[in-house]
């Protein structure tokens, strides 16, 4: 057990509600800090009222909001704030939702003190005092568990990872105002624009528990894995020649350079399995299968593969499962 | 206008690439190759130098065959590569090869100023994506990851790249010197052409070794990594496959086990 609370990044989005998987690292978080508890950071100038119930659930027992002029998207100030994060709590693991922003400040924190990384993790535990992670590597073909030697940690935390439980017992967090003092690198970058993207209705792609992916298979059609994605409570996701072709915008690309998914489901249609697609979703929990070509590589992968077209399987899947459902 | 671009040599992607027992990757050459997303450095990297009349620098730190990861850059139609090579970086972590690679960047920028270093999204080995942000953050450079477009005004001195995030799109601007990621995105990387591969046999590749840059041997290599690869073993295969061919009645069957196994 640690002597050090467990500090973690809590990502939200523009409205203040926190980000799925923040309640995964959560809760692995107080498995690991056991009494010495679970502190948040909160960077951002959004209020964290609408958060609190949350983080009381989970047991959080102190939030640091970080106060700066200076904007925290900027990943020389997010790593200045996690900095003072982790003097302030006195923690030596801070747990992150596995991002590309969080890996751009996690690299900056590393480099300033010293701090050992890992990146895309799927479980954290603790050797004594040490923090070990675990993770899949080589497009989910080997799986490895890794010693941070350094005396503080960073671990960037997969979604999907862990189920989220709220604490036996809940908490009433704090929430304390931690000044931040930026650095002069800080002022370097500008951001001269932010667009956040819409919300779709669905869930989002990375944390969701259930992905339908669309390939060139759909011709551009996605009607059907749109429909057997909402059937599922899903988040629809395509390879990159879907995107490519303009038939979904490219935020839906999964891969080696989209985004990772690793769902409970993954549904593929049309989807051949190409190397860099299945480096972005081998990792899933169960993996389902729609191909005309029997030689597809995805088969080789596929807990449940069919051999056929996916403008009839589909359907009929979804309304099967409606009909079960009564 | 100087340009450092970063590369990297990795076990092509479509080998059968595996952990050795020290959990490092295992690169026993053969099937070596460039970083597929370097491409895509050098490629930004080449047609800004085009487009303002600079000069390309390849750079790598590896083992003896990664500099055929600088030399596919030469053959691309950079000016010049650098190798950093040296036993005491085996076993380097993300960090660690940030801090090497930022020695080699400084060491060039001694005789020459470097306006911007230009880096892959990630390496298709590890693929951390750590790597670009601790370069920045190890020459004191503001960074500008993970661009899908990149302008420079030579005349107001900046950089400005639009990125696609999870999220979010973002554009951000910083003034040279500055580093920038690019993603796959950005561009369609060219070929080496016959011409381009007899001028680079020409071309000076530079080798260097950690003394050459100053790097003390205890903060990189094994000996500087702050992570420990403890247990590493090929993922058990799946079990209880299916593959069933649709016969008419695929998707009821699919509906029907996915009920079973709870997945719904
Ligand atoms: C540097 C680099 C990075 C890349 N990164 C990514 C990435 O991040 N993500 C990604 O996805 N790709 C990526 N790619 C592209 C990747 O290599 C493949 O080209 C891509 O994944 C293939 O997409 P696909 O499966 O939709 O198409 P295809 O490979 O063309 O497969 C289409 C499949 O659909 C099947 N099909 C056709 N009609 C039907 C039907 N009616 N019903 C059922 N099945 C049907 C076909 O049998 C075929 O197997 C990258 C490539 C490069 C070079």
């Amino acid at each position: 057990m640690t002597a050090t609370p467990v500090l973690v990044l809590l990502d939200h989005a523009a409205d203040g509600t926190l980000r799925t998987p923040v309640r995964e690292l959560l809760t692995l978080a107080r498995g690991l800090a056991g009494d010495a508890g679970v502190h948040g950071v909160w960077a951002g100038g959004e209020d964290v009222a609408a958060a609190v119930p949350v983080l009381a659930a989970q047991g959080v027992t102190t939030v640091h909001r970080l106060v700066t002029d200076a904007d925290v998207h900027l990943s020389s100030v997010l790593a200045d704030g996690l900095q003072a994060a982790l003097a302030a709590s006195g923690s030596a693991l801070l747990l992150l939702v596995s991002s590309f922003e969080n890996k751009e400040a996690a690299a900056r924190l590393a480099v300033r003190t010293g701090a050992g990384v890992v990146t895309d993790a799927d479980g954290v535990s603790l050797d004594g005092a040490r923090v070990v992670a675990h993770k899949t590597v080589l497009a989910g073909t080997w799986t490895t568990s890794c010693a941070v030697t350094a005396p503080t940690a960073l671990v960037l935390v997969k979604a999907n990872a862990v189920t989220a439980q709220d604490a036996a017992v809940p908490s009433a967090p704090q929430v304390v105002d931690l000044p931040v003092e930026v650095g002069a690198a800080s002022g370097r970058v500008r951001l001269v624009a932010r667009t956040e993207h819409a919300a779709s209705g669905r869930p989002d792609l990375g944390s969701a528990h259930v992905v339908v992916v669309g390939g060139r298979g759909t011709e551009g059609n996605f009607a059907a894995v749109e429909e057997l994605a909402d059937v599922l409570g899903g988040a629809v996701g395509a390879t990159r020649v879907a995107t490519d072709e303009g038939w979904i915008g490219h935020d839906a690309q999964i891969g080696q350079t989209g985004v990772t998914v690793a769902p409970r489901l993954y549904v593929g249609a049309g989807v051949s399995g190409a190397v860099h697609h299945r480096g972005g979703m081998q990792a899933s929990g169960t993996i389902v299968a729609v191909n005309s070509d029997p030689d597809a590589p995805i088969f080789e992968i596929a807990d449940f593969g069919i051999v056929g077209d996916l403008f009839t399987v589909l359907p009929q899947a979804a309304s099967e499962l409606r009909r079960l459902r009564g | 206008m100087r340009i450092v671009a970063c590369v990297k040599f990795v076990p092509d992607i479509q080998s059968d690439r595996q952990l050795g027992p020290d959990g490092r990757v295992v690169r026993d050459g053969g099937d070596g190759t460039l970083n597929e997303l370097d491409e895509n450095a050098v490629e930004a990297a080449l047609a800004l130098a085009e487009e303002h009349d600079g000069e390309v620098v390849v750079l790598t730190v590896g083992p003896d065959d990664a500099v055929d990861a600088v030399r596919k850059g030469l053959q691309m139609g950079a000016d010049e590569a650098v190798h950093v090579l040296d036993d005491g970086i085996a076993g380097s972590d993300a960090i660690g090869t940030a801090i090497v690679l930022a020695a080699a960047v400084r060491h060039l920028g001694a005789t020459t100023p470097v306006d911007l270093v230009v880096t892959g999204m990630a390496g298709l080995d590890g693929l951390t994506s750590l790597l670009p942000t601790a370069l920045a953050e190890a020459l004191d450079l503001p960074a500008l990851p993970l661009a899908s477009s990149l302008t420079v005004d030579p005349a107001a001195g900046t950089a400005t790249v639009v990125r696609r995030l999870d999220h979010a799109e973002e554009t951000l601007t910083a003034h040279l010197p500055a580093l920038v990621s690019v993603t796959d995105g950005i561009n369609e990387p060219r070929y080496p052409n016959f011409k381009g591969i007899m001028a680079a046999r020409k071309k000076p590749v530079t080798t260097l070794d950690l003394a050459d840059l100053g790097v003390d041997h205890a903060t990189v290599g094994a000996a500087g990594a702050r992570t420990q690869v403890l247990e590493a073993a090929p993922r058990p295969p799946r079990e209880d496959r299916v593959l069933v061919t649709d016969t008419g009645d695929a998707g009821t069957r699919l509906a029907a086990w996915l009920v079973e196994r709870k997945l719904v």
